[in-house]
């Protein structure tokens, strides 16, 4: 195949199969070889579903030959973060405690892709539990940010992030519980959504901080992510904090562009500590959307400073609830010798969990203990109520509000890796969202002097994910930013 | 807020987790430094604030008090650690 089908997004490739240019059959041999090539040098996947993608291909194939109704992701690559159950499919969360485990049911969103023929490419990595901000937490392998293979490519959907960023896959779902969406799409240059809590399902998405957990898009353009969107949305009676709220059409009018649009600028995100390529980056962002014809005005989030201690209490403790039940009982990693059922549960939970996974477990078992719990997560749960009180008041005065998605452009493999605190301040930008439970969306804004991409992120009141994608489309297209390719630093063919 | 070694001790039983002598050193560091961060959440008054658990108005979700299928035994089971017939097998429970 001489075109670059790989670099074409969802839309596009879509179309290509709708015009029966392409076969998907071809196109997931396409991809699977691009795989076998690049991911090597990327190692974005824990698990390949190649015989899987074949079979569904031809059946998609025999569809469209026979003119029959196919759905709105006809023969399009997904890739899964592996912490979203797929029937059949390994599902390890990258961690040991869940090396073999093979879901007997699909996640709401995995059945949802099936039913709209995507074909489920591959299972992401992960930091384990999506407890991390690098993808350097796996139990299995470091995932490496296709623009520098010496930096992290974000996390904890890393895998995800990274995937669409090396076109080893058209698009791919990820989860977002304090940034683990819109933080790797910004360091991989590509578009993440973390919609609004309760707008998508999380049956069969692993569980995490289940106030906050919420899965997400990673796509090559905003028109992608509206479309991957329109397919995960939706009311599920299997999730009881789904809401009952209709799904609109969100490519329909994401070209009304953003005249008048009052955008917020809050004063707290844009303070020391920030760097100067995406200060720069997100300035001119700005200019742009005043040139558009929007509005920027001055806000304050006053409380956004207790956010990532609010985060680590919040988090933690319904982790260390949630994470329970891995007791090498009916599933999962059992330790192999144990003097009694309390041993074997110690045994298998110390030998099958990383160190994070057991730093997290245990800060959240701290707070929610006796003589604990009214210092820590009764007052976080407090502060958490301020911080979503700073956004209901800003929201009386703007549409939206921008701001970058990470303090940096990216960071090392390596260089936080020793210092928890300091991993946990990287999310510092995205973690508000979570905790008030709003949509976000992270595009491309701009390089930085090292060539890695920076992400801007915009955040728009409860199940705004419309308007969301009506203001970045604004932006794309009058940027190329999305459009740049990482140069892979691998032999040319390969390439 | 430093916490000590009878700290981690009660913690990670807590936590069902066992730690070697070098693991209980190097989680007493992290934690201490973390707690310490987080302790800058006490320069806040939050005597009339609220505490809030959910984002969104959460409710209680009730359905139609009708059985539905369940995901077949066989297919669960196949992730069983160790299995008796029909029961997942554990360790002895009561001495």
């Amino acid at each position: 195949m001489s075109l670059r089908l790989f670099e074409y997004t969802a839309h596009r490739i879509k179309a290509k199969i709708l015009s029966k240019e392409i076969l998907v059959t071809d196109l997931i041999k396409y991809f699977l070889e691009r795989i076998k090539s690049v991911e090597p040098y990327i190692q974005a996947y824990i698990t390949i579903n190649e015989e899987d993608a074949l079979k569904k291909a031809k059946e998609i194939d025999e569809k469209i030959e026979n003119a029959a109704k196919v759905g709105l992701l006809a023969g399009i690559p997904v890739a899964v973060k592996d912490n979203i159950c797929t029937k059949g499919l390994s599902t390890t969360c990258a961690s040991k405690i869940l090396k073999n485990f093979i879901p007997p049911y699909d996640a709401f969103v995995v059945k949802r892709l099936k039913e709209e023929d995507a074909i489920i490419i591959g299972k992401t990595n992960l930091d384990e539990f999506a407890m991390g901000s690098s993808t350097e937490n796996s139990s299995y392998k470091i995932t490496r940010n296709p623009w520098n293979p010496e930096y992290v490519p974000g996390g904890s959907s890393g895998g995800s992030a990274a995937a669409v960023a090396a076109d080893l896959s058209a698009m791919a779902l990820g989860s977002d519980t304090g940034g683990s969406v819109r933080q790797p799409a910004a360091l991989c240059g590509i578009t993440g959504v973390k919609p609004t809590y309760g707008r998508v399902s999380r049956y069969g998405l692993v569980a995490f901080g289940s106030s906050l957990d919420q899965i997400g898009t990673l796509t090559k353009d905003v028109k992608d992510a509206a479309v991957l969107l329109q397919v995960i949305a939706g009311y599920d009676l299997r999730d009881s904090t789904s809401m009952q709220v209709s799904v609109p059409d969100y490519l329909n009018g994401i070209d009304s562009g953003v005249n008048d649009l009052r955008i917020g600028i809050p004063k707290e995100y844009f303070a020391a500590g920030l760097n100067a390529d995406v200060h720069k980056a997100l300035r001119d962002a700005l200019k742009m959307y005043e040139r558009l014809g929007a509005k920027i005005i001055d806000i304050s989030l006053p409380h956004t400073e207790y956010a990532v201690a609010v985060y680590y209490i919040v988090a933690n403790a319904e982790a260390s609830s949630n994470l329970a039940r891995y007791d090498g009982v009916r599933y999962g990693y059992r330790a192999s010798r144990s003097n009694g059922i309390i041993d074997m549960y110690c045994r298998t939970r110390s030998e099958g969990f990383g160190n994070e996974v057991k730093r997290r477990i245990m800060l959240g078992n701290y707070a929610l203990s006796a003589g604990y719990y009214d210092a820590y997560y009764l007052k976080a749960s407090k502060v958490r109520n301020l911080i979503k009180n700073d956004f209901d008041i800003a929201f009386q005065q703007v549409d939206c509000i921008i701001c970058p998605t990470s303090p940096v452009p990216g960071f090392k493999i390596g260089e936080r890796a020793k210092n928890p605190l300091e991993m946990y301040l990287s999310d510092i930008y995205t973690i508000p969202a979570n905790l008030a439970g709003i949509p976000g969306i992270s595009v491309p804004c701009g390089f930085s002097k090292e060539g890695l991409p920076i992400g801007m992120q915009i955040l728009a009141r409860h199940f705004e994910e419309k308007k969301l994608l009506q203001i970045a489309y604004a932006f794309e297209r009058e940027t190329d930013f999305h459009l740049k390719k990482p140069v892979l630093k691998i032999s040319s063919e390969q390439r | 807020m430093k916490i000590g070694k009878k700290d981690i001790e009660y913690i990670a039983s807590l936590s069902r987790i066992e730690l070697s002598e070098l693991e209980k050193e190097m989680f007493i560091h992290q934690l201490s430094d973390i707690l310490s961060y987080i302790k800058k959440l006490n320069k806040l008054n939050t005597e009339n604030v609220k505490p809030m658990a959910y984002s969104i108005n959460a409710f209680n979700v009730f359905r139609d008090d009708r059985s539905e299928p369940s995901i077949p035994l066989d297919d669960v089971q196949l992730n069983a650690p160790a299995l008796k017939g029909v029961f997942f097998k554990v360790p002895k429970v009561i001495e």
